[in-house]
C-alpha cells in the first residue's frame, strides 16, 4: 500500500526517474501528508522542469502536481519557479500553480496573475478544441483576491458578467476581500439557494474562504453535504477567530453551535 | 395514501427524484411499520433518499434499533455508514459498541464524525446503575482516543461529544476530562479546534 509509505520511501520516489507513475503520485503524497522536508521541495521544483510524463494532450502531469503540492508546503522558495509556471503551455500546470501561489500567500506573484487576465471578459473564451477556456481565470482571480491585489480591481470588476457562474463567484469572492462590501458577499449567500448542488458547493466554499460571518445560518441551511457545510463554517470561524485575537466572542460561539448541529 | 400504499411506492419507484420524495412522505409518517422498507433504502446508494430515510428512522427513535442492530449488514458499507448516523441520531446506549467502532476504525471520516457526536449524546438514563460507570468509561477512552484522529473534523466531533458527555458523569470523570482537553489545547494545530476545545473546558469548569 502506497499510503503506508515512509517519509524516506516518499522522498526516494519523487527523486528516481525511472517509474514516471511513481513519481506522479509521489508528489501528490509529499503535498497531502505536507512533507516540508529540503530533500522534499528540491525534487518537486525539479519535478517542475520534467519532460518525461506527457499526457495525450500534451500536458505535463507531473509538473501540474508538483506544482499543487508546492502550495502546501509553505516555503517561499518554491514561489519564483511556481511564478515561472504561470507561463507553461499546459493550462492544468498555470491553474495548479495560481491555485498554489494563493496558498503561499506571497505578493510577488501579482504581476504574473495579472497577466493572465490580459485582453478582460472579452479575450475569457474557450480554448479551441479543449474543455475549458483560455486561462484559469477562476484560481487567478482566486488567488488575486486572496493576496489582496487592491490594484486589480477595477480590472476582475468586468468578471462579474461572466457567462459562468463560477468565474462571477471567484469574482464577487475577490471583490469582497479586495474592498470589504458585502453587498458582493451578499451575492454569494444568494447563490446558495441555487439549484444546481454543483454551483451551491462552489458558493459554499467562497463565502467560507472570505470568512464571512453573516452568512453562517445560511450555509447551515443551504441544501448540500454537511462535510462541505462544515469546511466552509470552519473557514468563518477561523477568520473571526482571527480578528478577535481567538478570543471567543458571541460569534465565533454561535458559529461552533451551527458546526455542533452539523456533525 | 396509506403505509401500506406509502411503502409500495418507495418500492416501484419511476424516478431518482421521486424516490427521494416517496421516501420522505413515508419517513413523516413516524410509523414503526415503516422501518423494514426506510432501512432498505440505505442499501439503495441513493444519497438523498438515504437522508430522508436516516431522518425518519431517527424520529421513530427507540424501535428502530433493535431492528438496525439484528440487521447491520456487514458487506454494504454504504448502508452501514448510513446506519451508524441512525444510532448516532437516536442516542440509544444499546448502539454504543457500533458507535465506538465506528468512532475509532471507520473508514470514512464523515462516519468517524458522526459516530463521536452520538457517543457524546447517549440516552444514559436507559442504562442500569450498576452498568453506567463501566460504559461511561469506555464511551470516554473512545473519544480520548478520537482526539487523536488525523482529521480535524473527527476531533473537533470528539471535543463535542466530551462535553455532552461530561454533563452524565461522575465528577471524578468530569475532571479527567478536563485535564484531558486541557493538554490537548497545547498540543492541537487547527484555530477552529482549539476554539472548540477552549469552549468545552469553559462548559466543564
Amino acid at each position: 500500500m502506497a499510503e503506508a509509505w515512509t517519509l524516506e520511501q516518499a522522498i526516494a520516489s519523487i527523486q528516481q526517474t525511472e517509474d514516471a507513475s511513481q513519481r506522479y503520485y509521489a508528489a501528490w503524497w509529499l503535498g497531502k501528508f505536507r512533507v516540508e522536508d529540503e530533500r522534499a521541495i528540491a525534487a518537486l521544483l525539479d519535478a517542475l522542469k520534467d519532460e518525461v510524463d506527457r499526457s495525450p494532450d500534451g500536458g505535463y502531469p507531473l509538473r501540474r502536481n508538483a506544482a499543487k503540492a508546492l502550495g502546501k508546503l509553505n516555503n517561499p522558495a518554491a514561489v519564483e519557479p511556481l511564478i515561472d509556471c504561470l507561463s507553461s503551455d499546459d493550462y492544468y500546470v498555470r491553474e495548479s500553480a495560481a491555485q498554489s501561489l494563493e496558498m503561499l500567500g506571497d505578493r510577488r506573484a501579482i504581476p504574473a496573475l495579472r497577466l493572465l487576465l490580459a485582453g478582460g471578459i472579452a479575450a475569457a473564451v474557450k480554448a479551441e478544441g479543449k474543455p475549458h477556456l483560455v486561462q484559469p481565470y477562476e484560481a487567478v482571480i482566486e488567488a488575486l483576491g486572496t493576496l489582496g491585489a487592491t490594484e486589480v480591481v477595477e480590472e476582475i470588476q468586468p468578471f462579474l458578467e461572466h457567462d459562468f457562474e463560477k468565474i462571477r463567484y471567484a469574482t464577487l469572492r475577490a471583490l469582497y476581500q479586495l474592498t470589504q462590501d458585502a453587498s458582493y458577499a451578499q451575492k454569494l449567500m444568494e447563490a446558495l439557494k441555487g439549484d444546481k448542488l454543483q454551483l451551491r458547493r462552489s458558493a459554499l466554499l467562497d463565502l467560507g474562504a472570505i470568512g464571512y460571518v453573516p452568512a453562517g445560518t445560511a450555509i447551515a441551511n443551504c441544501f448540500a453535504e454537511n462535510s462541505l457545510k462544515l469546511i466552509a463554517l470552519k473557514g468563518i470561524l477561523e477568520s473571526q477567530l482571527q480578528r478577535s485575537s481567538e478570543q471567543l466572542d458571541a460569534d465565533s460561539q454561535q458559529l461552533m453551535t451551527l458546526m455542533d448541529n452539523l456533525l | 395514501m396509506t403505509v401500506e400504499a406509502l411503502i409500495r411506492a418507495v418500492n416501484n419507484p419511476e424516478s431518482a427524484q421521486g424516490l427521494v420524495r416517496n421516501v420522505a412522505t413515508l419517513a413523516a409518517t413516524k410509523d414503526p411499520a415503516a422501518i423494514p422498507t426506510l432501512v432498505e433504502v440505505l442499501k439503495f446508494n441513493n444519497p438523498g433518499a438515504a437522508v430522508a430515510a436516516v431522518s425518519g428512522l431517527i424520529e421513530i427513535g427507540e424501535a428502530v434499533v433493535l431492528y438496525l442492530l439484528e440487521n447491520i449488514d456487514g458487506y454494504n458499507y454504504g448502508a452501514r455508514a448510513w446506519m451508524v448516523r441512525v444510532f448516532a441520531g437516536i442516542g440509544d446506549p444499546r448502539a454504543i459498541d457500533v458507535l465506538i467502532e465506528a468512532a475509532n476504525t471507520d473508514f470514512s471520516l464523515s462516519v468517524r464524525r458522526a459516530a463521536t457526536k452520538g457517543l457524546g449524546y447517549l440516552q444514559w438514563s436507559k442504562v442500569s446503575e450498576s452498568e453506567r460507570e463501566g460504559q461511561q468509561a469506555k464511551v470516554r477512552d473512545s473519544l480520548l482516543l478520537a482526539l487523536q484522529d488525523g482529521e480535524w473534523v473527527v476531533r473537533y466531533g470528539a471535543i463535542a461529544g466530551l462535553e455532552g458527555l461530561s454533563r452524565d458523569v461522575s465528577s471524578e470523570s468530569k475532571t479527567l476530562i478536563r485535564e484531558k482537553l486541557q493538554l490537548f489545547l497545547t498540543e492541537e494545530a487547527e484555530l477552529a479546534v482549539k476554539a472548540r476545545c477552549q469552549k468545552a473546558i469553559q462548559t466543564l469548569a
